[in-house]
């Protein structure tokens, strides 16, 4: 049996259960790299250019320690998701930049699927993903469509309120039952479920009280509705949920206090921020914490501000009570 | 009305000859100087990149002498540049400013778009009359371009320091005074003889093709004048990017040379698929200018610029697989011009070294 290397890195956080659902229709294994660790952070930050981001840093470390465990790595090409946007330019050139990284590698299953050139072309990456492992187009087809399910039921989990790691299995990662507040937490899932890199941020709220709401519980048609009245649309469509989740909690009163969790070098929200931040004050004056984190992010900093964050949350409510 | 607009190499010229074509009432903001830098810094956002930094440092001077409205020019994504627009419009806003901004969406995204656009600065022309004021003023555009590349390869073999230079702003200047097509079209050919009757000694020089970010490529004061180092320094350069073909990437014969399309294909074995900005082109232009036997690469990128990372990380492959050095320069607010020129005086010693070896080797 073929066994499919998958990184537990960017995408991995969005559409793991297709993926795996997929390789396994077609009879491969899939081997998922370790959870984070010290030692695969390490591996990436030597690797990757300094400058990168910090998820492409985590996910270089997370590519390697797969060398010598798997017959290819998966690193899709994910251009677009959806018609008019993109999603950030590294994913456009992640499979060069892993192959680039090390000629002893495992071979890299590399496809390009963009939306923007239509559902034709999207189902033609498919087949060429899936001719990698069989020549039999339906077989193609019916793992991908049992894929698809997989993912809709995982989608469909989040929106009802699980989050992430909860969904894709971890089944102790559970949000609070009964909350003193809720914080609503943005940013990129990769940053945000990732307990290394996001230095336990979710549990950390939870043992403060705190239930959690992401991005991904809010319905895809309130995003839209809640960025449609910004003056530029929007092309990067991760940074969407970001935006619309915010507008969609302010707007209707859902949240405490907003914690928008920035890797630092991203491109993305390096400007998205300046509009977050504009717009958020003109809705609503619950607080709003922008949180950047990088490789050298030391626990003690990420605790003082969250502690500072929520004592100044308490107050507030204190004085409204 | 009273436009103004950010400084990206030669665009000034270019705006400036659109708008007088086209009776707008413009101001180009005072020239790029550390001043500006810092006045970007403090005002945009921390981690944004470079450029656009700098343009709102450009911005905030141009408004401060009066302008009333702000050109920009537009993008889809999926690099940053496409939303630049819309950030220096809210920063702008946040810190005071009162102002009309008009963001010309590049001719690429449609041609109509793009007039009647520019027709917001230019109510009472018409269409077709903006449409005319653009062609003609590409053709001065692609000249500026054109005697831009030719002294990037003449510098290096002038006799006397500063020749080159000076051919280049007196060509400039026969450029600058031409109106009509036929006017630019011979001043072009005066502009191109200008710089060629600069006299020339032969010599063995370094061949050296420059690729990158286009705004650090083409603005001087940022890239430290680096072009004009190099030339002095007795070096053949060849640049990845001019203005026009930035501004319209699709053109058929760009002005450096070759064609996109062969530049993809090019970088395909290294980087298949575009990353947005001249991500894939720099790789391109690098395998292609390794296969030409060029001596030596600089590679400019503005700090956490995406797609030049993403081209910075194929280097370890063409390393690998094509013998070319690579040097790449870091640029954002903090860069000396000193730890600069010591690194590129490095380079240099290095090129030569390999080239001595080369020689002795055959
Ligand atoms: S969106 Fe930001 S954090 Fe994510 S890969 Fe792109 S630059 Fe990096
Ligand atoms: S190419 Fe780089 S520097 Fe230029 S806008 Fe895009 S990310 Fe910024």
């Amino acid at each position: 049996m073929p066994k499919i290397g998958v990184p537990r890195a960017l995408l991995y956080y969005k559409y793991f259960p297709l993926w795996k659902t997929f390789f396994e229709g077609l009879g491969a294994e899939v081997v998922v790299s370790p959870p984070t660790n010290k030692r695969i952070l390490n591996l990436g930050t030597e690797t990757a250019e300094s400058e990168a981001c910090l998820p492409v840093k985590v996910f270089y470390g997370h590519a390697l320690a797969l060398k010598g465990e798997v017959d290819a790595l998966f690193v899709p090409r994910v251009v677009s998701v959806e018609g008019k946007a993109y999603t950030c330019p590294k994913f456009l050139g992640l499979p060069d930049m892993i192959k680039a990284l090390d000629d002893d590698l495992p071979p890299v299953l590399g496809t390009t699927f963009n939306l923007r050139q239509g559902w034709r072309r999207f189902f033609a990456s498919i087949y060429e993903l899936g001719s990698h492992l069989t020549r039999n187009p339906l077989k193609i087809l019916r793992a991908f469509y049992n894929g698809a399910r997989e993912l809709k039921i995982f989608d469909q989990k989040l929106r009802e309120g699980s989050l992430v790691p909860e969904a894709l299995g971890e089944t102790d990662f559970k949000n609070l039952a009964n909350p003193t507040l809720t914080i609503g937490v943005v940013g990129h899932p990769y940053n945000i479920f990732d307990s290394y890199v996001s230095m336990n941020l979710v549990k950390r709220l939870h043992r403060r009280g705190a239930k959690v709401l992401t991005p991904e519980m809010v319905p895809p048609e309130a995003i839209e509705e809640s960025i449609s009245s910004l003056p530029k649309s929007l092309f990067w469509t991760y940074e969407k949920d970001v935006v619309g989740a915010i507008f969609y909690w302010l707007e209707n009163n859902m949240v405490n206090g907003i914690i928008y969790m920035i890797s630092f070098a991203c491109g993305p929200d390096s400007l998205i921020q300046v509009l977050v931040e504009q717009e958020a004050r003109k809705i609503s004056p619950v607080p709003l914490m922008p949180l950047v984190i990088d490789e050298h992010s030391g626990e003690a900093g990420l605790v003082t501000r969250l502690e500072a964050f929520l004592d100044m949350i308490d107050r507030k409510r204190a004085r409204v009570h | 009305m009273k436009v103004t607009f950010p400084h990206m190499g030669t665009i000034d010229s270019l705006l400036s000859d659109l708008f007088t074509r086209l009776e707008i009432d413009f101001l180009v903001p005072p020239k790029t100087s550390t001043k500006t830098i810092s006045l970007g810094a403090r005002y945009a956002p921390e981690f944004a990149c470079f450029p656009l930094k700098v343009n709102i440092g450009n911005l905030i001077e141009g408004l401060d002498l009066g302008a009333d409205t702000v050109a920009m020019v537009g993008g889809l994504g999926p690099c940053r540049f496409g939303f630049y627009a819309e950030v220096q419009n809210r920063v702008l806003r946040d810190i005071g400013y009162d102002f009309e901004m008009i963001v010309l969406e590049p001719p690429a995204i449609g041609m109509k778009i793009f007039l009647e656009r520019c027709r917001r600065l230019a109510p009472k022309k018409s269409l077709w009359q903006i449409f005319q004021a653009v062609r003609i003023g590409w053709k001065k555009a692609v000249a500026v371009d054109e005697v831009e590349k030719r002294v990037l390869q003449t510098r290096a073999f002038e006799r006397k320091k500063g020749d080159t230079t000076r051919a280049h702003r007196r060509a400039l200047k026969v450029l600058s005074e031409a109106v009509t097509a036929e006017e630019i079209r011979s001043a072009r050919e005066e502009a191109l003889a200008i710089i060629d009757s600069v006299e020339r000694r032969e010599q063995d020089s370094l061949r050296v093709g420059i690729v990158g970010e286009f705004y650090i490529l083409l603005e001087p004061f940022v890239n430290f004048g680096i072009e004009e180092y190099l030339g002095n320094e007795g070096i053949y350069l060849e640049r990845s990017v001019y203005l026009t073909d930035w501004l319209n990437p699709g053109g058929k014969k760009p002005v450096f040379g070759t064609t996109r399309e062969k530049i993809h294909h090019a970088a395909e074995p290294y980087l298949a698929h575009f990353v947005g900005g001249e991500g894939q082109d720099t790789i391109g232009h690098i395998v292609e200018w390794a296969r030409e036997g060029f001596d030596g690469i600089i590679h400019f990128l503005p700090f956490t610029c995406m797609p030049e990372i993403i081209a910075k990380s194929i280097f370890p492959k063409i390393d690998r697989e094509l013998d070319i050095p690579i040097l790449s320069l870091v640029i954002d607010e903090q860069t000396g011009r000193a730890g600069v020129i010591t690194r590129l005086e490095a380079f240099i010693d290095l090129m030569r070294n390999k080239r001595k070896k080369r020689l002795v080797a055959s």
